[in-house]
């Protein structure tokens, strides 16, 4: 099997600065990413054909093996056109971001940054229950007594941060207010 | 059995109906169920108590996974039986009384009420340990969700949740030690496993079998509640009272026992099942009489009071001596009479009282002598107080405990403990009966409303029960024998029996009253004792400290891996597609493959256009411009296009260069709208990291590459596709019969793809609908489409507008058919006059590569590109309108069509008799044409060039004309609309060029 370095370099060259473009927050440039590396694929099968030959049309005369590949030309043959497709789907989405948002960024989660935030303090798990001596509470007298009641302003540990739990219990809704949202992230 | 199961479950399923129709009444229908079924167990002690010892059923479920439902009763399941379908039936009864017909979610709460009893009937009479366990979890779901009835009340969800987190957790150990008995015995059915556990017991997998069962206590330890997860049961008493009363007295909690009990005749010789049982059991009585006696709720009192009854059982049951089982499984049923009775008894004060609290609770007593009278059966049942049914089976549990003592020291232990146990339980007794009727000095006498009878039948009926069991043991006797027949020694079980005679055990029941009524008389120097003992070891703060770490340990784990960074994700992913591939490698050593050459001697140029595909990526990733990393991209691709040309594959280069062309326009069309700067704003650091991980990633891609094909040895497929192309396909063109006929099924999925692309951007930038509809241009005002709106004067571009103004009056030379609807400063005349030229020549070019593909270079592919192409012309010169007036078809119906016209002639073929996709070839003379030789798959490719055109067509619609109209409705955006490019298809420079510069500025 014949091996091809001259396309094997190319594609190379195609990955890394496909891969570099990837890993940019500009949506436009990880759109140009991702078609330097569908060249630099479309490169790799097209090596894995071998030698330079006659194009792929049939004659009696010649020998299977004095054509190029046809194999590796199907492939790439679909692959180039669902590549538009997708250049197209993506420049699609392009716009639609920044008709909605006026950017052409990739943003950080929100959701994700809010869940490492997320206090230790949990309403459901951890705020104190009051004890509760009847299940008919209507026909109880007096108020139901609390157990060894923390105090009004106990505080909890969030994150880096200290907040009191009645506020605590409120960072479990979304959208809470004390995870200041990115000026340009979230909703407009 | 199986109907029994069945029927409970189907009343269930329907129960809400009846509550939806009859209120709280719909209890008594439902309480006939289990009654009716405990009739039908008492109808089948003949059968069960004959010589057989056994009644069974089976139906096959999943033969192949060897599951059946096995059902099979014997003694003990029809002593556990009667306990769970005759409570049962009372609870519900009891239920009709205690909620109110107007309480929410009641329907639902009877159901799962019903359908406890189903799964607990079908866990104690199952046959399998498989579908054993698939009840026993239904009854641990189940609990969850009547344990979580008040679901407004923190404390039940809480405590509903803990309860499940707890018992599941056993669950899971038990499935595990299951699974392992299962497959050491080779069987899953309970009575051959019985059977078989003497072998297996002291066979080759003894030690296996040892661990499976420990395995499986931790499910009985967990049900039951044994220290130490007793917590969960304590916190269980945020349900409903007839909840507790059925679950976690009399059902529920006993499935724990009613394992050992089952097992206990095979596997209490094991290694580790006495210090387990015992040691656990023991723990358990003794923590839960201790606490009983701290509590202030009388619900409390009786909750630990069954923790340490539990405990008590267990031990009982889990010695495996005949008379100890004897004695267990007659304090079983004891304890569920009497512990059911309290319960309901509970739930009647707190109906009436509205309080559980001792220190409230007054003279209750005066105010309802009938149920102080069956409270007090009850609680000197649950003290040993003969002639009542718990001193008969505590009697018989100490004559059993005084035998074990003289096995040893450990023998010695474990009675005292019980002992020690015995008298916590006369003293919280007696501590429920004074916290909850005596008259307290200075508390005033709690206001008690007059109890129905029929709210306080269930309990009477208990107690009454409780009084016939104590004074005549004989048939519980009788029931039981047949069970401690099982163990070694069988007949040496002794009986029941109110009177034994003088004995040691009745020395011990002795002393334990006399102790326990000193503990209850001095019990405010107990309680002092009490509060001067430092809380010790709080299992069920250890519980939630265990559960809040696991919620930090999870947050913090999330917190480190999910960023909400893109860039870090995929550098995480990217590294390790580079890393692994790249150590194996390394690890490998292995030679360079032969082979390798820089310059192909067929195509010396690849070397040429290499370099200046490089020289466009690296230009690509440098450039600051948006649209000139596009072209710099654009320029690999045409350099890819050359490649593919070189190589000798005419097909690709020419698709190659038709799809750049277009992706080009659409780019240019797509991000007119977005300012030209594009500035690289990660920083530094991060851009190292990119530059490493994108090197390292082509460098392994290369490697890979090299290995991977010098791998190779076996001849190509495709040395056979030519000869195939051209005698299957009828076709000269091998890329093309590949496609549209050797690999046809690949091709139908990618223009399925297509048509899914195309419809994702319409749906992008429609948002609401395909778009479709646009109205035709003879109803556009004349230069209506595309006005810039007014811009201040002197600018440049100013003064070239008027020029352009004072030139395009030229109206009146039509063309274009739409060309009149644009904007005079919109309008090229050079351009329409070109697009008029050469319009229809791509059309019938493009039809010309579809027909002639399947010979020479083209297809369908091809073809619907260059008619996209044109298309793409058409717009550019002319507008939208123009757009709409060249396709009267819409995009969505052309991809429609064309996705029809490929599948239908792949099922064609199929009717006719052959193989999907088959191809013909049909010779016919024409005139004018002469012979012609069709090939059926031509008419896939069709459908394929219809796609094609489709999604063009889509891309122009969507990312042109859409986004067009989104600028005329909002000119104040500053965003409008500039000169779009002119010439596409000549080459990169002038498409995109002069957007490039004119975008400068342009952005909001």
């Amino acid at each position: 099997m014949s091996v091809n370095l001259t396309l094997l370099t190319v594609m190379g060259a195609l990955y890394a600065c496909g891969i570099y473009l990837l890993l940019e927050r500009s949506l436009t440039r990880v759109l140009l990413g991702l078609m330097l590396l569908a060249n630099a694929t479309n490169l790799l099968i097209l090596a894995t054909g071998g030698y330079a030959g006659l194009a792929p049309l049939f004659d009696k005369a010649t020998d299977p093996r004095d054509y190029n590949d046809p194999l590796p030309q199907a492939l790439i043959l679909t692959s180039i056109v669902i590549s538009f497709a997708v250049t197209a789907f993506m420049l699609g989405i392009i716009y639609r971001t920044w008709v909605l948002a006026r950017q052409d960024e990739i943003q950080d989660d929100a959701e994700d940054r809010r869940v490492a935030e997320t206090p230790s303090f949990d309403a459901e798990d951890d705020a104190v229950i009051p004890v509760e001596t009847s299940e008919f509470p209507l026909v109880a007298a007096g108020p139901a007594d609390t157990a060894d009641g923390g105090g009004p302003e106990e505080t909890v540990r969030a994150g880096a941060r200290h907040m009191p739990a009645a506020e605590a219990a409120a960072e479990e809704q979304p959208g809470s207010r004390t995870v200041d949202p990115d000026p340009e992230g979230g909703q407009k | 059995m199986i109907t029994v199961l069945a029927v409970h479950f189907a009343v269930a399923a329907v129960a809400p109906f009846l509550f939806r129709r009859l209120g709280r009444n719909a209890f008594y229908v439902l309480a006939a169920v289990p009654a009716g079924s405990f009739i039908w167990l008492a109808l089948q002690h003949g059968a069960v108590y004959s010589d057989a010892g056994s009644t069974g059923a089976v139906l096959p479920w999943i033969p192949d996974l060897g599951l059946e439902l096995a059902f099979r009763m014997d003694a003990l399941a029809w002593v556990m039986s009667l306990l769970v379908l005759g409570v049962g039936a009372l609870v519900l009864v009891y239920c009709a009384r205690y909620f109110k017909s107007k309480d929410s979610y009641l329907g639902g709460f009877g159901a799962q009420l019903l359908a406890f009893a189903g799964a607990m009937f079908g866990l104690v009479t199952a046959d399998d340990l498989l579908l054993m366990f698939i009840f026993w979890e239904l009854t641990t779901v189940l609990s969850y969700l009547l344990i979580g009835y008040a679901r407004t009340r923190l404390s039940a969800r809480r405590s509903a949740l803990q309860a499940l987190v707890v018992t599941t957790a056993g669950g899971l150990a038990m499935l595990v030690g299951l699974i392992m008995l299962g497959s050491a015995a080779g069987t899953y059915r309970i009575s051959a496993l019985l059977a078989a556990a003497p072998e297996l017991v002291d066979g080759p997998a003894a030690e296996a079998v040892a661990v499976a069962v420990v395995l499986i206590l931790a499910g009985a330890v967990t049900k039951s509640a044994l220290v130490p997860f007793h917590f969960w049961l304590p916190g269980a008493m945020a349900a409903p009272t007839p909840v507790s009363a059925y679950l976690h007295a009399a059902a529920m909690v006993k499935a724990g026992i009613y394992l050992v009990a089952r097992l206990a005749p095979g596997f209490a010789e094991t290694t580790f099942w006495l210090p387990v049982v015992l040691g656990l059991g023991l723990a358990t009585m003794l923590v839960g009489g201790y606490r009983a006696l701290r509590q202030t709720d009388i619900k409390l009192i009786l909750a630990y009071g069954t923790v340490s009854q539990l405990g008590f059982l267990t031990m009982v049951v889990g010695l495996g001596q005949p008379d100890a089982a004897l004695a267990g499984l007659a304090l079983l049923l004891a304890h569920g009479l009497f512990k059911a009775t309290l319960f309901l008894v509970v739930g009647i004060i707190d109906h009436q009282a509205g309080t559980r609290d001792v220190r409230k609770l007054s003279g209750v007593y005066r105010s309802s002598r009938a149920l102080g009278v069956v409270a007090a059966i009850g609680a000197a049942s649950m003290a040993g107080v003969p002639p009542l049914a718990g001193f008969v089976a505590k009697e018989s549990v100490f004559e059993a405990f005084v035998h074990h003592a003289e096995t040893g020291p450990w023998g010695l232990a474990a009675l005292a403990g019980l002992v020690l146990g015995s008298i916590l339980t006369f003293a919280y007794s007696a501590r429920f009966m004074w916290g909850a009727f005596a008259l307290k000095p200075g508390v005033e006498p709690t206001p008690f409303k007059a109890i129905k009878p029929a709210f306080l039948a269930a309990p009477a009926l208990l107690s009454l029960l409780t009084i016939v069991y104590g004074l005549w043991p004989v048939p519980v006797d009788a029931w039981i024998q047949p069970y401690a027949a099982l163990f070694d020694g069988g007949d040496g079980a002794g009986h029941l029996a109110l009177w034994h005679g003088i004995t040691p055990a009745l020395g011990l029941t002795a002393v334990t009253f006399a102790l326990g009524l000193a503990m209850f008389y001095g019990r405010n120097a107990v309680a002092r004792a009490q509060s001067l003992v430092p809380a010790w070891f709080d299992a069920d703060r250890s519980y939630q400290l265990t559960i809040g770490a696991l919620d930090d340990a999870a947050v913090w784990i999330t917190g480190r891996t999910q960023r909400g960074s893109l860039f870090f994700y995929l550098a995480v992913i990217l590294t390790v597609a580079f890393v692994l591939p790249l150590t194996a490698l390394v690890l490998a050593d292995k030679p360079l493959p032969g082979g390798l050459y820089f310059v192909d001697p067929g195509s010396p140029l690849q070397l040429v256009v290499g370099a200046g595909i490089v020289i466009g990526a690296l230009a690509a990733v440098r450039a600051n411009k948006r649209f000139l990393a596009v072209l710099m991209v654009s320029v690999t691709g045409y350099g890819i296009a050359l490649m593919f040309a070189l190589q000798g594959a005419p097909d690709l280069a020419l698709t190659q260069m038709l799809v750049e062309t277009i992706i080009l326009v659409a780019f240019v069309l797509a991000m007119r709208s977005l300012p030209a700067e594009l500035r690289d704003r990660t920083g530094g650091k991060y851009r190292v990291i990119r530059v490493i991980i994108g090197a390292a990633f082509g460098l392994t891609m290369v490697f890979v590459a090299i290995y991977a094909m010098g791998s190779r040895v076996a001849t190509p497929v495709s040395l056979e596709f030519p000869r195939l192309a051209y005698e299957g396909g009828g076709g000269l063109n091998v890329v093309n019969v590949t496609l549209v006929d050797i690999r046809a099924w690949d091709t139908f999925g990618e223009i399925s793809v297509l048509a899914l692309a195309a419809t994702g951007v319409a749906s992008l930038i429609f948002v609401r609908g395909r778009g479709d509809q646009i109205g035709p241009s003879a109803d556009v005002a004349e230069g209506s489409v595309g006005r810039r709106p007014g811009r201040t004067a002197n600018t440049r571009d100013n003064a070239a507008l008027a020029m352009s103004r004072r030139f395009a009056a030229a109206t009146r030379d039509a063309w274009l058919v739409a060309g009149r609807t644009l904007a005079p400063e919109r309008r090229s005349i050079i351009f329409e006059v070109v697009t008029r030229l050469v319009f229809h020549s791509m059309i019938v070019f493009s039809i010309y590569l579809l027909l002639a593909g399947h010979n020479l270079p083209g297809g369908g592919f091809a073809g619907g590109l260059m008619a996209g192409l044109a298309l793409t012309i058409r717009y550019l010169a002319g507008g939208r309108f123009e757009l709409r007036e060249a396709t009267p078809v819409g995009a969505g119906a052309l991809l429609g069509i064309g996705l029809a016209t490929a599948a239908a002639s792949g099922v064609a073929p199929l009717l006719l008799g052959g193989q999907v996709f088959q191809t013909a070839v049909i010779e016919l003379w024409l005139p004018v044409f002469g012979d012609i030789k069709f090939v059926t798959s031509t008419i896939f490719d069709i459908g394929v060039y219809i796609v094609v055109v489709g999604l063009a067509l889509d891309v122009l619609r969507s990312l042109g004309a859409e986004i067009d109209e989104h600028f005329e409705n909002q000119p104040e955006s500053g965003a409008e609309g500039q000169e779009l490019p002119e010439e596409p298809g000549d080459g990169p420079a002038g498409a995109a060029d002069r957007p490039a510069e004119s975008t400068t500025g342009g952005n909001a």
